[in-house]
C-alpha cells in the first residue's frame, strides 16, 4: 500500500515549492488516476517518488508497505516493488535492451535475497511478455530506447513493468504521444496486470487513457495539491467541461 | 624571420642535439650482418639529425618524454594479479618475452602454417633477409612531416623482436605475450611483420613489458592482404611506453588496430597509417580507462595517398581521480587522393572534475572530392541514464559501468573477430567491478 501524507516539495536549485501538501493513499489491487492541468505537480510526484534528483521534500512522508520510500535510494525503491513508467524513457546507446532487462531483473532479485534468473529462463520469459505487446526480437536486441518510436517507447516501458512485477506501479503521462491503437495496446499490458495485489497511480492530462484503464478513484490535482477526488465519472466531468470549470468549482 | 629568433631556434636545436648526443653516449649498435646494421646505422643517423624529443617540442606538447628518455628508468613495481592473462582462451602461437628478452622456453615453436616467424636477433645476423624491405624502412618514411625521433632511437638499438612474413592465411593469431619481472627493466622491442599478397594474419599482443617500454612495430601490407592487431597493455601501475605502429597500405588491403590501455603511469601510442595503393582500409581503435597517476596519449596519423581508400579512427578515453588523456589525430589527404573518406572520433569520459582529456584533431585535405569528418567531445555520465536504471533496480555502481562500457563499446566493435571482441569486454567488465571493490 502507496501511503503519502502532507508531501511538501520544492526544487532543489531555486525556491519553489511544486507540491504543497499531498495526501494519497493507494490501497493494492486498486488503480488510482490523477488528472491535472500542466504544472500542477502530477509528474514531479512521480519523480519524488521513484527518487529522481534535483526536488528537495520539505514536509511529510511517502511509504511504501510502511517502509519510508523518501529515505531510500532509486533502486532500493525498485527492490521494494515501486515502478514508475517514464513520461519521457530515456535512450541508453550501447547497452542491449535485453541486458539491461536481465540486469535489472536479477538486481532486484538479488536485493530481495533470490536467486538470480538464469539465461534459458530469463529468455522464456521475456519472450512471452514481449509477444503480448507486440515487441519483436529486433526491439528487444537493440539500444535501450535507441531509434525507437514514441510507442515503442511505451510499450518497452510496460514490458519493463510486466517483467519486474512491481507492487505499486506509477504511470506518468504513459498516453502522451500515441496513437489510439498504440494506446490500447498499452492499456491491454497494463490491464492484464492487474491484480489483487498490485496498486496503481496513473497520470495522466486527458481522460482517454482512462477509456481504456478503468481506475477506481480519480483525482484532480492542481497548483500542488489535490483539490477533488471522486469516482471514475469525475474524468468524464474534465473532459466534458475541461479543468477550469472544475476548479472555478473548487475555489468557489 | 629576425636574425635573432633564428638564433634562438637554432640554439634550441642545438641543445637538444647536444643532449641527444649525452644520452647516445656508451651505447653501441647490436651486432649483426650488413642488411641490420645499415638499417640501424641510418636509424641512428636520423636521430642524430633530428634530436631526442624534448618538452618544447610542439608533437609532445601535452605528454612529457623526459622519462621516455632519460637514462635511469624509473621503477615500476611488479604488478601481481590473480585473473588469468588475457587472450588465454584463444589458440593462438605464443611467444613470450620476459623483461624485453625473447624466452625460447615458454614460448611455442615458431612455426605455424602460412606464416614465416624469426626472431630479430638471429634473422640480423644474416647478410640479406626480406626484412631489409621494411626495418626501419617504414619508421623513416613515417618521419615526415612529423620527427618521431623514439622510434629512430627505437631501429637503431632494438636488439630483439620478431619479424613474421605472412605468405597465406595464418592457420591462428600470432601472440607476443610481454612479461614484466624486473621493477628497472628497459625494454627496447622492434618487430617487422610482412603480409605478401592475398596473406591474412591476426597479432594479439598482451603484457606491461618492462619498466620501461619502447616498442615499435613495421607492418608491410600488399595488395589484398588483411592485418588485425589486437593489444592489451598489461595492468601495472607504474610502467611507462612508448610505441609505435607504422603501417604501409597496399591495394584492397585491411589493417585494423584496436588497444585496451587500463592503468599506467605514461603510455604513448603513435600510430602511423600510410595508403599507397587504392580501396584500402585502416581502422585504427582504443579504449582506455585511466585511474589516479595514469597519462595515456594516442597520436595518430593517416596519410591517403591513394584513391577511395577508408580510415576510421575511434577512441574512447574513461578518466578519473585526476587521470589524463591526450588524443593527437590527423587524418592528411594528398592531392589526387580522390574519393577518400575519413573518420575521426575522440571521445572522453570524466568521471570527476580532477580529470582532463586533451584534444588535438586535425585534418588537412589537398583533394576535392573526398569525405573527411572529426568530432571530439568531453563529459561526464549521463544522470537521466543513470536515473533511468537505477530506477529500475540497478545500484549505482553497476549502473555507471553499464553506462562506461556502453561509452567504450563504439572502440571494442572496432574488432572483427567476436572472441576477441568478448575477450576484451570482459577484461574491462571485470576491470570496473574490481574497481568498485
Amino acid at each position: 500500500m502507496l501511503e503519502i501524507k502532507g508531501l511538501k516539495v520544492k526544487l532543489e536549485e531555486e525556491d519553489k515549492e511544486i507540491i504543497k501538501g499531498v495526501d494519497l493513499t493507494v490501497e493494492p489491487g486498486s488503480v488510482h488516476a490523477i488528472m491535472g492541468p500542466n504544472g500542477s505537480g502530477k509528474s514531479t510526484l512521480s519523480y519524488v517518488l521513484s527518487g529522481r534528483p534535483g526536488y528537495v521534500v520539505t514536509d511529510g512522508t511517502a511509504t511504501l508497505d510502511g517502509e519510508n520510500l523518501l529515505d531510500l535510494e532509486p533502486e532500493e525503491r525498485a527492490a521494494l516493488g515501486l515502478f514508475l513508467a517514464f513520461q519521457y524513457p530515456v535512450e541508453i546507446p550501447g547497452v542491449g535492451n535485453m541486458t539491461f532487462l536481465r540486469t535489472a531483473v536479477n538486481a532486484q532479485r538479488k536485493a530481495r535475497g533470490q536467486e538470480e534468473m538464469n539465461a534459458t529462463d530469463f529468455l522464456k520469459l521475456i519472450r512471452a511478455k514481449a509477444k503480448d505487446l507486440k515487441i519483436d526480437a529486433e526491439m528487444l536486441k537493440r539500444p535501450v530506447n535507441v531509434g525507437f518510436s514514441g510507442g515503442e517507447k511505451k510499450r518497452n516501458e510496460i514490458l519493463q513493468m510486466a517483467m519486474l512485477e512491481p507492487k505499486m506501479c506509477i504511470l506518468d503521462e504513459t498516453d502522451s504521444g500515441l496513437d489510439v491503437d498504440a494506446m490500447k495496446l498499452v492499456a491491454d499490458g497494463v490491464n492484464a496486470l492487474r491484480d489483487t495485489g498490485r496498486g496503481f497511480l496513473v497520470i495522466t492530462h486527458y481522460q482517454r487513457l482512462l477509456d481504456h484503464i478503468v481506475p477506481d478513484v480519480v483525482h484532480i490535482m492542481s497548483d500542488g495539491r489535490i483539490v477533488k477526488s471522486g469516482g471514475p465519472e469525475l474524468a468524464i466531468e474534465v473532459e466534458k467541461n475541461g479543468y477550469a470549470d472544475l476548479m472555478g468549482e473548487v475555489a468557489a | 624571420m629576425s636574425a635573432q629568433v633564428q638564433s634562438k631556434r637554432a640554439q634550441l636545436k642545438q641543445a637538444k642535439l647536444t643532449a641527444t648526443e649525452e644520452r647516445l653516449q656508451g651505447l653501441s649498435l647490436p651486432g649483426g650482418g650488413v642488411w641490420a646494421t645499415e638499417a640501424r646505422q641510418a636509424a641512428l643517423a636520423r636521430l642524430r639529425e633530428m634530436g631526442l624529443p624534448g618538452r618544447r617540442d610542439e608533437y609532445w606538447k601535452f605528454t612529457r618524454p623526459d622519462t621516455l628518455i632519460q637514462e635511469e628508468v624509473p621503477l615500476a613495481e611488479v604488478f601481481v594479479h590473480d585473473e588469468s592473462p588475457v587472450f588465454d582462451g584463444i589458440d593462438r602461437l605464443r611467444i613470450v618475452f620476459v623483461d624485453g628478452v625473447f624466452n625460447a622456453a615458454e614460448s611455442d615453436p615458431l612455426d605455424l602454417a602460412g606464416v614465416e616467424i624469426e626472431r630479430l636477433s638471429d634473422a640480423a645476423q644474416a647478410d640479406i633477409h626480406w626484412a631489409r624491405e621494411v626495418f626501419g624502412k617504414l619508421e623513416a618514411r613515417g618521419q615526415s612531416p612529423v620527427e618521431r625521433p623514439l622510434s629512430s632511437f627505437n631501429t637503431a638499438f632494438a636488439g630483439d623482436g620478431i619479424l613474421i612474413r605472412a605468405t597465406g592465411r595464418a592457420e591462428k593469431p600470432v601472440s607476443l605475450i610481454y612479461r614484466h619481472e624486473s621493477e628497472t627493466s628497459d625494454a627496447m622491442l622492434h618487430h617487422v611483420v610482412r603480409l605478401e599478397k592475398g596473406a591474412n594474419l591476426t597479432l594479439l599482443e598482451n603484457g606491461p613489458a618492462a619498466a620501461r617500454l619502447n616498442k615499435v612495430l613495421e607492418v608491410d601490407i600488399a595488395d589484398g592482404a588483411a592485418f588485425h592487431h589486437v593489444r592489451a597493455q598489461g595492468r601495472d601501475h607504474q610502467r611507462r611506453a612508448v610505441t609505435h605502429i607504422f603501417a604501409r597500405l597496399g591495394a584492397d588491403s585491411v589493417f585494423k588496430s584496436f588497444t585496451l590501455t587500463v592503468n599506467g603511469t605514461l603510455t604513448r601510442n603513435e600510430c602511423v597509417v600510410e595508403f599507397t595503393g587504392d580501396d584500402g582500409a585502416a581502422h585504427v581503435a582504443g579504449a582506455c580507462l585511466g585511474d589516479g597517476d595514469f597519462h595515456h596519449d594516442d597520436t595518430v596519423f593517416i596519410t591517403h595517398d591513394a584513391v577511395a581508400c577508408e580510415s576510421r579512427q575511434v577512441f574512447k578515453k574513461v578518466l578519473r581521480n585526476g587521470a589524463t588523456g591526450v588524443f593527437q589525430g590527423k587524418i592528411l589527404v594528398q592531392p589526387g587522393a580522390q574519393k577518400t573518406d575519413g573518420y575521426q572520433k575522440s571521445q572522453s569520459l570524466l568521471l570527476d572534475d580532477d580529470s582532463q582529456f586533451l584534444a588535438k584533431p586535425e585534418l588537412e585535405i589537398y583533394a576535392d572530392d573526398v569525405a573527411c569528418s572529426h568530432g571530439s567531445t568531453s563529459g561526464a555520465i549521463d544522470e537521466e541514464g543513470l536515473f533511468y536504471l537505477r530506477s529500475r533496480g540497478i545500484e549505482e555502481g553497476p549502473a555507471t559501468d553499464l553506462l562506461t562500457l556502453a561509452f567504450l563499446a563504439e572502440a571494442v566493435e572496432e574488432i572483427e573477430d567476436e572472441r576477441l571482441a568478448e575477450e576484451i569486454t570482459g577484461r574491462l567488465e571485470g576491470w570496473l567491478a574490481r574497481r568498485r571493490g
